[in-house]
């Protein structure tokens, strides 16, 4: 079970070709992805499914761990999110579906067999739209329980059960996908989907979302290739770049006259390369049997509606919402990454309007830019956390009606967002409100005409250079300390001069 | 015949006898028949231990509950606290349980007492208990003959007289089968009214939990404690088990095909003789035909072995029970630790599971087999929209010789022929002693109920013991 060597099949491969032979190859791929559900408990045991930053082998119950006698007993709560991650993948949940065995052994895999759905899965059809357009279809979605960890030590090997019995869906896509950059896409929908649905928490680096990725290319109007499978990429990086790396090392074996082997291959993220782990023919019979521990899953059309009563709004409807707003992609891109804050906006866009609304989408965005744009973050800004909506709008009506300057706007918002304060008082306290009485503005402007530094300034703008009067308005500014209203400030130097 | 429980409850509690009382003569008991080899472990001090507590409490006032103070052994394919639970298999032999079955939570809750695990084939798979990791049990009236499987020290001990109830497991016959040869009352419920939950599983789709006694009394009044849902195993019904008497004349069906070829005669004699006294008892008796049971045997051993195989996966020599000492790598501790720990019979099933299983085969063994199944149901209902029961003969013949069936797998696999058709069929079954053949070797008739019709079978059952 060791990766192979780097070197392994096609060691000629330098993954780095002519552009105008790529483009003359379609890549065909299909995903498979685990999705690691947020249930309470594991999916068949009362143990804490969570086990972050556990001690190993803390969070094992003896169902997990497969002492004789022990029975599965299946956790609604995943029949429930499953039910929910199909509404979100516009599918199907099928009234009946049934749990199987898949066989092979390995030290973590307790009984010897995961559980799993081989012939009547929970979710059936479906599809997700792309935002870089595009439509992948979902052939189906199957519950099933995930195995331990198994980490290597020299000549020894340690099992951490934690993780063995945690439930996953796994979603399997139709092989739609034509590039690396529409497999980042659906893989980041995806994220976004099951995120926003709540069956997930979603955290990449902990491996809630791992993608398996099979490749294939040939000529437009051939017929498919051979098809590779990229196992186990936990970041849309990866996908990117592994799937990327796969296409372009099969067109040049292709080119190079070679075969392609069809092989599990896994993905160095330190090479940058895809290796061979295991070929097909040592692909394992895993012996598929019904489970009989384990009753048919039933499902009513009204047990289904239940399951789905009262979803959240998903990354599509808020885009819809967000267009109306005329922001640009990346804005929206970046307010999706973040559900409570899609949902403040949204909430904001309803009660006020699309001027008020993108003026709070933009101060996100200014905030959270810089955050790593492959991270898959791991948690939403709790909503208790995030501004009132009543709040953002006083904020926002302030910076209207030049109470606040586009920059002293800024810090209020940023406070906010480290207390959510009242922003009138967040003003008041930290004295940012701009002056708008024009006696007190008049004052600081006589002294800075009568200033002998700006005597040159206020000579060349009589002359007409008009440029020299941004020169002077900073100077008020400045005397100011950034209160004063600027376009009364330069008013009032027009009536002066 | 009374329940023989209910007379030790009596006793214990109004101070007749004691919990001590009652656990020292059984143990007593269990020591002079020890020749039977039907206990792997007496769990002695334990017992006594728990037997003072008991009784302390009786002291107190205290309701101890419808099993106060009575002993009892369970097959050793039920997880226990106290002692061991082997399954009589290598690969188990020094494990310990950090809990209780269900059934054996739910006995201990009304009192009971266990006093010892009995021996069985191992991981229950056999019909004479012969493939004991630890040897055989022998027949209570003949020694040289087997106790019948794979619950053999179950039924031996409890018709030695040791207990009044032992516990057994049921996949294919082995309650049923054993309780014939030994001339015990053996019940097997219907799938799913008992949690399986901590019995060391051999076909996930058959398996069940019932007791052995000495009268349907006694079967009856365990099966109460032992019915309805734990929240740990998700096949158990809701409980519907509600005894009743029985006194109303019942249209019967005698399954032809369980009287005919290959039958001892004596065996259909007695079962003709069991038929005479239906009829003088006033219920309507009629020759019925299950042409699909002919084909049960073909289907049990492949839908059995599938599950057996995936059941017993576990056992890899990783975190529990036998690991090869010479195992030098991942592959090694598998195989030899499997190798080891496993009885010839073990392995033999798992190869036949993991054939049936694989893909190629899956269609042509394993799905087929599921459908004639399917098909073997339907005679089975159709048959029930006719008749109250079926009956027929426990088991082909009477016990046989120890060793005599033990080279050909095939001959031995024909003793569960009668016993195998309910389990496919989910459906509930007692074996009751149905008298004994001119060597004095127990004989026993099968009673075949409806699903869930498991009260109203063991009320018809206690009207027609003998002696009764």
């Amino acid at each position: 079970m060791s990766l192979g060597s780097a070197g392994e099949h096609g060691s000629e491969i330098t993954g780095e070709i002519e552009n105008y032979l790529v483009d003359e190859y379609l890549p065909t791929i299909g995903i498979e992805c685990h999705v690691q559900l947020a249930t309470k408990t594991k999916l068949f045991s009362s143990v804490d499914n969570d086990a972050r930053d556990a001690e190993p082998n803390s969070k094992v119950s003896v169902i997990d761990y497969a002492l004789p006698g022990m029975l599965p007993y299946l956790n609604r709560e995943a029949i429930r999110m499953a039910a929910r991650a199909g509404k979100a993948l516009n599918a199907e949940i099928a009234h009946e579906s049934r749990f199987d065995r898949k066989h092979y052994f390995y030290p973590d895999l307790p009984k010897g067999y995961q559980i799993s759905q081989m012939y009547q899965p929970i979710i059936i059809g479906g599809h997700v739209d792309l935002p870089i357009g595009g439509r992948v279809r979902i052939h189906h979605a199957h519950l099933e329980e995930d195995a331990g960890k198994l980490t290597h030590y020299g000549d020894h090997s340690l099992v951490d059960l934690n993780r063995a019995g945690t439930p996953l869906i796994e979603i399997v896509a139709e092989p739609d996908i034509h590039s690396a950059a529409e497999a980042r896409s659906y893989a980041e929908e995806l994220h976004l989907l099951m995120t926003y649905a709540g069956v997930t928490i979603g955290d990449l680096y902990h491996g809630n979302m791992r993608f398996d990725v099979n490749i294939s290319v040939a000529k437009p109007g051939e017929k498919l290739g051979v098809r590779t499978e990229i196992k186990n990429l936990n970041s849309f990086r990866s996908v990117e770049r592994a799937t990327d790396y796969e296409i372009k090392r099969q067109i040049e074996l292709i080119e190079n006259g070679e075969k392609i082997v069809q092989e599990t291959r896994g993905w160095l993220d330190d090479a940058q390369q895809t290796v061979s782990q295991r070929s097909k023919e040592n692909a394992q019979d895993y012996r598929y049997m019904p489970d009989a521990d384990i009753p048919p899953v039933v499902l009513t059309d009204a047990d289904i509606a239940e399951l789905q009563r009262d979803m959240p709004l998903l990354p599509s409807d808020y885009r819809s919402q967000f267009e109306t707003m005329q922001v640009d992609g990346s804005v929206i891109r970046v307010l999706l990454k973040d559900q409570n804050i899609a949902a403040l906006i949204s909430e904001t866009l309803a009660q006020s309007d699309v001027k008020t609304a993108r003026k709070i989408a933009n101060l996100f965005v200014s905030s959270l830019a810089g955050e790593d744009e492959n991270a898959g973050e791991a948690d939403d800004t709790p909503a208790s956390a995030l501004p009132s909506v009543e709040h953002l709008i006083t904020l926002a009506n302030m910076i209207d009606g030049n109470e606040l300057s586009s920059t002293a706007g800024k810090e209020v918002f940023n406070e906010m967002l480290a207390h959510n304060d009242d922003p009138k008082s967040i003003a008041e306290t930290k004295n940012l409100l701009q002056v708008s009485d024009e006696g007190a503005i008049a004052v600081i402007v006589d002294e800075v005409l009568n200033d002998p530094v700006c005597a040159k300034a206020v000579a060349d703008l009589r002359n007409g250079e008009e440029k020299v009067i941004g020169f002077l308005v900073g100077q008020i500014m400045k005397r100011s300390q950034g209160k004063a209203n600027p376009g009364l400030a330069q008013k009032l130097i027009r009536e002066r001069l | 015949m009374d329940s023989e429980i209910a007379k030790i409850v009596e006793r214990v509690v109004s101070g007749e006898s004691s919990a001590r009382a009652e656990v020292e003569k059984a143990i007593a008991t269990a020591k002079e028949k020890e020749d039977l080899h039907a206990l792997l472990e007496l769990l002695e001090s334990e017992a006594l231990a728990r037997a003072d507590g008991i009784d302390a409490r009786i002291k107190n006032g205290e309701n101890v509950g419808r099993l106060a103070g009575v002993p009892y052994v369970a097959k050793d394919n039920f997880l226990t606290t106290v002692g061991h639970t082997t399954a009589a298999a290598k690969i188990l032999e020094n494990f310990e349980s950090p809990l209780n079955a269900t059934a054996i939570e739910r006995l201990d809750a009304e009192g009971a007492i266990l006093i010892g695990k009995a021996n069985l084939d191992a991981f229950a798979h056999g019909g004479s208990t012969e493939n004991s990791a630890f040897g055989p049990t022998k027949n209570v009236v003949d020694p040289e003959r087997v106790a019948g499987g794979s619950s053999g020290g179950s039924a031996a001990i409890v018709a030695a007289g040791v207990v009044p109830f032992a516990l057994g497991s049921d996949t294919g016959g082995s309650i049923r089968q054993p309780a014939s040869f030994n001339g015990a009352v053996g019940y097997k419920p219907t799938y799913g009214m008992i949690s399986r939950y901590g019995v060391v599983a051999m076909a996930s789709s058959t398996d069940v939990v019932g007791p052995l006694t000495r009268t349907v009394a006694d079967a009856e009044l365990v099966s109460e404690i032992l019915a309805g849902p734990d929240g740990r195993d998700s096949t158990v019904h809701d409980n519907y088990f509600l005894t009743q008497t029985s006194d109303k004349p019942l249209k019967i069906g005698l399954i032809r095909e369980f009287i005919g070829d290959g039958v001892d005669s004596e065996v259909v004699t007695k079962t003709k003789e069991f038929v005479d006294r239906l009829k003088a008892a006033g219920h309507a008796v009629e020759e019925v035909d299950l042409p699909m049971a002919k084909y049960s045997l073909a289907i049990y051993y492949i839908v059995v072995p599938a599950e057996v195989s995936s059941n017993l996966a576990r056992y890899d020599g990783v975190r529990y029970g036998l690991r090869s000492e010479t195992a030098k790598s991942l592959d090694d501790v598998y195989g030899q630790s499997r190798d080891q720990g496993f009885m010839p019979e073990n392995k033999r099933r798992i190869m036949i599971g993991s054939y049936v299983l694989s893909s190629g085969y899956f269609d042509a063994y394993y799905l087929q087999a599921q459908k004639a199944r399917t098909l073997l149901i339907q005679e089975f209902d159709i048959l029930f929209e006719t008749y109250d029961f079926l009956i027929g003969p426990t088991a082909p013949t009477p016990a046989f010789k120890l060793g005599e069936n033990t080279a050909d797998p095939i001959k031995m696999y024909l003793a569960d022929a009668m016993t195998v058709p309910p389990s496919l069929a989910g459906l509930p079954a007692l074996s009751l002693p149905n008298d004994a053949n001119d060597q004095g070797l127990p004989i026993g008739i099968q009673i075949i109920g409806r699903q869930k019709d498991d009260a109203r079978l063991l009320s018809f059952a206690k009207t027609m013991e003998m002696n009764g």
